[in-house]
């Protein structure tokens, strides 16, 4: 009897196990499903502009709501070009609080003043950041640009454009890299950079030569991630990026940082509610399409960086 | 080597020490500016009114936003009922078999589903559940800031876990304790302030979402505590006060604005109490 | 404290779902353009104090107001640009349009000291297609002889949404100017020649008050409320006329079709505004269907023929123009057709 007490307790107990794990695996599957919806969906929304428009759409300029003529092209360029410009912006910013909070003040009550204003940064919704933009930012570009006319009569007063919307991005994304950053500084193994100091080397040159080259791919893949953060940035920017679907006629001037021009993101948040057509509609959702695409190549890319630290810092 | 000499070095080191410090505070001048701007303008209007009646129409006096208050905290807790459970088992399943294919292949989803825009999760789930149901919903409106939250979730949950000692799990599994029982007594318990943090990490990242809610919760002018049927939401709320004509509703929008931006400050803190405990 | 957490989950849902239950018929849903929606908002609550019928209204653009009306997800929609024929011949069934208000989109610039200007329709049109792109530019200056006009460039600010504004301004353009209808027509968006587009009348209206030299167009209540400078435009019959609540009135005073699909754009009227435009509610005429009961349809048709009567004194207070009394009868018309099973519901 106590045999058969013991086994059936064992079923019992076996077949808990089995749920719990089953629980577990389920949870993990329907994230995938989650994914696969996503692929599925999306296309079959966007079929009518993918069957019209082929890969094409995404290297035609026009886009022409009334004679239903649409391309991604300009609002590929205008994503690219003002994430790229806030990438870089942000590389300064976002370097100097990792090494504040990573290196130089790991304690103590400014780098935890500091620590939480960045976190909240990260928190202040995208609408905000719009307002803040229309209100504080434009006044300055418009400012800046009335001097430069003089100089260059293609610059006009628009106050909004590559340049305010890329600054204003450049200040949302700096939370996600430093953030990434600083978790790399802080590992970087303490015997290293002691090795160096007893070497005479000063904490700039510490900085520098030790921990910049450890931590170096772990602080790309948080630019690359914070990236893939500005490339989906919806209403900020379209509150800031001039909304202009049109690409300025000499490509390459630096006259062009002032453009107004528009952004993939942007243009869904724009148009959508009001495109009746059905063409129109579902080009809008080839955009959102593409830059699913787009999002997802540079978080992959961010993430194969991520997994080569990894191994880099455990050796 | 002249120019190594040890005042030039030392020049140099203490001209680096003060770019990082400038540009991290210079970093934090554009948070300040904002939380000047919100409550300059958002105190006028905040009163116990304004949090606890319904919204009045243009040109009459008075008028609260509390419908949008209880639409966003029901958005919230739906969401988290969605996707606390899925999030949270899907972070333990990563944490256990952290090199099987499967686990592989869902952390590459959830950094994708990270960075999906929010206006195409909006379109999925009117696509998804609007359509199906026939009617915009709080339950539609959840769905879509639970989808937006399960990648903050998982992420946190299975960075957490791996910080648990495997010493505990051996112990525990040595004294013949079920693995189930392993996981849910002592593994969760020991990395659950790291897991709370992650859900509010989640929730003050969909709180101040707009465009998923365009067009799944909807917006209502009146109270509504049925998850089928549409319910307001601040940053909704906020949207369409901002654009309207009128100044009055304007300074109605920078209310919602500061009580959001105090909510969002709030998640904020709270997670920190956690962490710190 | 894991107790503590799964009460509260237990507990939220609960609340949640004691909710579900109650599934009222005193409820309407109405979804569509954002230009009425500070009207509807006014009406709908007035409409609540007296009838105790809640009807939820949310601006989410008329396009999205058409596609959710012929998804049947609202009992009415509401739009600033009527359903086309083919629009229509694609819907479901059949759809009908309820004239509620009138709309007037003014011109609005930014210059020194804001002077009062008028604008032709040739000057209007060339400014709009990039080939006037100064403000000293001769013809504004013969014009408006009186003014010192400054030596800026015109920057031009327009909506990058779609709006059911753009469409009455592209309207008017198209009909003032054969290049502008050939090279870029009307539509709720263009794709412009020339200038930035800024989100919603306030996006553009925040634009213009920024950048000297700029002009633009938003509908008449955000240039009234945001004192902005308004040109006087040229109407059909040579006239300059400032819009107003009276000259936009004056427009509709054309004869109109029995289903009011009339575009107004340039009206015939002597001293009528010639950028107005008609806004609807949208609704469909057999009101049976997805198995709707008697008392919703019901209260439907009550509370269109209340907007369009009653309903029509919250109008001006707010500084929409009322429809006038001839289009009244048209609308009367329009809802005393609506049928439940193909019985008149009104009668």
């Amino acid at each position: 009897m106590g045999t058969k007490n013991t086994k059936r307790y064992k079923d019992r107990h076996e077949r808990k196990e089995m749920i719990f794990r089953g629980i577990l695996y389920l949870s993990s599957v329907g994230i995938l499903l989650l994914l696969i919806g996503f692929f599925v969906s999306l296309p079959l929304d966007a079929f009518e502009s993918i069957r019209k428009f082929g890969i094409g759409f995404a290297f035609t300029r026009i886009w022409d709501p009334v004679a239903g003529n649409f391309g991604a092209l300009v609002f590929i360029v205008g994503t690219l070009v003002t994430s790229c410009i806030a990438l870089v912006l942000s590389i300064p910013f976002s370097i100097s609080i990792a090494l504040f909070l990573g290196e130089y003040f790991r304690e103590g009550i400014v780098s935890t003043f500091l620590k939480s204003a960045v976190e909240l940064l990260a928190g202040i919704p995208s609408i905000i950041y719009g307002f803040w933009g229309i209100f504080v930012l434009v006044p300055i570009v418009i400012d800046l640009e009335m001097k430069l006319m003089v100089i260059n009569d293609r610059i006009l007063p628009y106050g909004v454009g590559i340049l305010t919307a890329s600054v204003v991005l450049t200040v949302m994304i700096i939370p996600y890299s430093a953030s990434i950053a600083r978790e790399v500084i802080t590992l970087v193994p303490t015997d290293l950079k002691e090795a160096a100091y007893s070497l005479g080397a000063t904490r700039f040159e510490v900085i520098r030569r030790v921990v910049l080259p450890a931590a170096r791919s772990g602080i790309i893949a948080g630019i690359v991630l914070s990236l893939g953060r500005a490339l989906g940035e919806t209403m900020a920017i379209t509150m800031l990026i001039g909304n202009a679907n049109r690409l300025p006629d000499k490509l390459l001037s630096l006259a062009n940082i002032f453009v107004p021009i528009n952004t993939m993101a942007s243009v869904i948040a724009n148009e959508f509610a009001e495109a009746t057509d059905s063409l129109h509609r579902s080009s809008l959702i080839y955009v959102g399409l593409l830059l699913f695409l787009i999002t997802m190549v540079i978080n992959i890319t961010g993430r194969y960086i991520i997994k080569k630290t990894s191994v880099s810092i455990d050796e | 080597m002249k120019a190594s000499s040890t005042g030039y070095r030392i020049i140099k080191d203490k001209l680096f020490i003060s770019g990082v410090v400038l540009f991290s505070f210079l970093s934090i001048v554009p948070l300040l500016l904002i939380l000047f701007y919100i409550i300059k303008n958002g105190i006028a209007v905040i009163n116990w009114d304004f949090l606890t009646q319904l919204p009045r129409p243009m040109g009459e006096e008075g008028g609260g936003i509390i419908n949008a208050i209880v639409g966003t905290l029901m958005l919230i807790v739906i969401a988290c009922l969605v996707s606390v459970p899925v999030g949270v088992t899907a972070g333990i399943y990563l944490n256990e078999y952290r090199t099987g294919k499967i686990a592989e292949s869902v952390r590459m989803a959830v950094e994708v589903i990270m960075g999906i825009p929010s206006i195409i999760i909006g379109i999925i789930a009117y696509t998804w559940i609007v359509i199906p149901l026939g009617s915009f919903s709080a339950l539609s409106g959840g769905v879509a800031l639970a989808i937006m939250m399960l990648p903050v979730i998982i992420k946190s949950t299975e960075e957490t876990l791996k910080l648990v000692p495997n010493t505990l799990r051996e112990a525990s599994l040595a004294l013949g304790v079920p693995y189930s029982t392993t996981i849910i007594k002592v593994i969760i318990p020991a990395g659950l302030s790291g897991i709370i943090t992650g859900i509010l990490l989640g929730v003050a990242r969909v709180a101040g979402e707009t465009a998923p809610l365009l067009f799944t919760a909807f917006g209502n002018p009146f109270m509504n505590y049925n998850i089928l049927e549409p319910v307001n939401s601040l940053p909704l709320l906020i949207f369409v006060y901002a654009t309207s004509p009128y100044q009055e509703w304007h300074s109605l929008a920078w209310g919602a604005s500061l009580v959001l931006v105090v909510f969002v400050l709030l998640m904020n803190f709270i997670t920190k109490l956690v962490t710190r405990r | 404290m894991k107790r503590i957490f799964l009460m509260v989950c237990l507990a939220s849902l609960v609340v949640l779902l004691a909710g579900t239950g109650c599934v009222g018929e005193n409820k309407l849903l109405g979804a569509g353009a954002t230009f009425p929606q500070p009207l509807y908002s006014k009406m709908f609550d007035a409409y609540y104090n007296q009838f105790k019928i809640k009807i939820n209204y949310q601006g989410i653009g008329s396009g999205a107001g058409i596609e959710q009306l012929t998804k049947k997800t609202v009992d009415f929609g509401a739009t600033d640009s009527f359903m086309t024929d083919e629009d229509l011949k694609n819907a479901a069934a059949e759809i009908i349009h309820v004239p509620i208000a009138l709309g007037a989109v003014s011109v609005t610039y930014n210059l020194p000291t804001n002077p009062q200007i008028r604008l032709s329709r040739d000057i209007l049109a060339s400014i709009f297609l990039g080939t006037i792109s100064q403000w000293d530019d001769e013809a504004i200056a013969a014009l408006n002889a009186d003014i010192d006009l400054p030596a800026l460039p015109i920057t031009i600010v327009h909506r990058s949404d779609g709006s059911g504004t753009t469409a009455i301004f592209t309207e008017y353009l198209s009909k003032i100017s054969p290049e502008w209808a050939t090279t870029v027509g009307r539509g709720k968006e263009v794709s412009w020649p020339a200038g930035l587009g800024a989100k919603g009348n306030p996006g553009v209206a925040g634009q213009i008050k920024q950048i000297p030299g700029s002009i633009g167009y938003v509908e008449l209540i955000y240039a009234l409320e945001n004192e902005m400078p308004i040109a006087e435009i040229q109407n059909k019959k040579g006239n300059y006329v400032m819009p107003s609540l009276e000259s936009t009135k004056l427009s509709a005073d054309v004869p109109v079709p029995d289903d009011t699909r009339v575009l107004l754009a340039d009206t015939d009227s002597e001293q009528g505004y010639p950028i107005t435009g008609l806004t609807w509610v949208i609704v469909y005429r057999e009101q049976s269907y997805d198995g709707r009961s008697q008392d919703k349809a019901k209260s439907l048709v009550d509370l269109l023929w209340w907007m369009t009567h009653e309903g029509q004194d919250y109008c001006e207070p707010l500084k929409y123009a009322p429809i006038p009394e001839s289009v009244v009868d048209k609308a009367a018309k329009i809802i005393k057709s609506m049928t439940y099973e193909g019985v008149p519901i009104m009668q």
